[in-house]
């Protein structure tokens, strides 16, 4: 399967911008579905990125993030073709990685 | 009295002269569709009324209206919420039916940069057909069970399609057939005729209140509306096909929706796709 998680990250000058798109229901656990049973709740509680072992970001999400979620957000001291290392966990104890390149 | 005689038959000529005169109009142009003048006129109305927008981007929906909007679009297209239906729809195109033929078979140039021919008139049918029902129709086919119509895959499915035929201008023909007028016209009815409890029709916002608000959101003109489908919309947190835009709007205005792909709503995709002729296709589209 195709990895959950779409990742940009552009260097100009010092600073880098990362955007990523992540692929995941988001279920806060108090929606029913069409027959009345409530859908369990199923989220990402942790998404971290990490810049040579570093994070630079780090999200402790909860059921009120929505669906398919869109991060956006910069920082500094990478350069380009840095590697930049994507991860999240959910409540579920699922996860994925993925690794990117900052162009 | 005499002048009065006069008088009274000259009035009596004039009047049987414009009768004669009227009679005459009506046998010279009588009430026929022409749609080659219907799409002029409906393009006209837009430009008319929208003289800052350029033209292709009437296709771009509530952006074309509003430039915050267009900005904020602008950026969000950069990393577009359709694409992992997109690249779903590319895949699933690929992937061959159980025996072992794929969509591509069943398409025009192997389904790649068609989408802008869709819906057409079927004339062994005798009705529109879209590209939804075209999808269906070749899983069918291929002994494969149907998609729903309004999202998933067969959103998916058409996403991929439109995007391989980004920038293609709209190209929808209406055969020299009078059961694809009737379509046509029957779309056109479709469109202009108000309906339930709210008693809006279809051009109650997209032909007389494109760019205003309707609560949150900014309405889309009608012109190159089909352009753009299928559409993610946030409002769904999903993607939709034509389909489910007809049904939801649909219900927005209190009215009953029809069933997908009914003789209806597949007539007024086919008016629409025709007004727009000549306008590029946009799909898939993410809409707020």
């Amino acid at each position: 399967m195709a990895s959950t998680i779409r990742v940009r990250a552009t260097a100009n000058g010092d600073t880098t911008e990362v955007q990523a798109l992540i692929q995941h229901p988001m279920d806060s656990g108090f929606v029913k579905d069409a027959q009345g049973q409530i859908i369990p709740p199923h989220f990402i509680q942790q998404l971290t990125f990490e810049h040579n072992g570093k994070a630079v970001f780090l999200a402790n999400w909860g059921a009120a993030v929505s669906k398919d979620p869109y991060v956006k957000f910069s920082f500094k001291g990478a350069g380009k073709g840095d590697d930049l290392k994507i991860s999240w966990v959910d409540n579920k104890g699922a996860s994925d990685t993925t690794t990117a390149k900052i162009q | 009295m005499r002048v009065r005689t006069i008088l009274t038959s000259a009035v009596a000529a004039l009047a049987a002269a414009a009768l004669a005169c009227a009679a005459a109009s009506a046998i010279a142009a009588p009430d026929r569709p022409d749609p080659v003048a219907d799409a002029k006129a409906f393009q006209n109305f837009f430009t008319r009324k929208f003289p800052k927008v350029k033209y292709e981007d009437f296709v771009n929906g509530p952006y074309s209206m509003n430039e915050d909007l267009h900005r904020q679009w602008e950026e969000k297209e950069q990393f577009p919420p359709y694409e992992f239906a997109l690249e779903a729809g590319k895949e699933m195109f690929a992937t061959p039916f159980k025996n072992g033929k794929t969509y591509a078979d069943c398409f025009p140039n192997k389904g790649n940069g068609i989408r802008q021919n869709y819906p057409y008139f079927d004339e062994k049918e005798g009705k529109v057909v879209t590209l939804e029902l075209a999808l269906n129709r070749c899983r069918e086919a291929n002994g494969e069970a149907p998609y729903s119509y309004v999202k998933d895959e067969m959103a998916a499915l058409t996403a991929y399609m439109a995007f391989t035929s980004r920038g293609n201008k709209m190209d929808i023909k209406i055969p020299d057939d009078p059961r694809a007028l009737e379509a046509y016209e029957n779309g056109k009815r479709y469109f202009y005729t108000r309906r339930g409890q709210l008693n809006f029709s279809c051009a109650t916002c997209h032909v007389q209140s494109p760019g205003e608000r309707i609560r949150a959101e900014i309405l889309a003109p009608a012109l190159g509306i089909m352009n753009a489908m299928p559409i993610y919309r946030s409002e769904w947190s999903s993607m939709g096909t034509t389909s489910r835009r007809f049904m939801t709007c649909n219900s927005q205005t209190r009215a009953v929706p029809l069933e997908p792909q009914s003789d209806e709503y597949r007539d007024v995709e086919y008016f629409l796709s025709y007004v727009a002729n000549g306008l590029p296709i946009s799909g898939p589209g993410a809409r707020p």
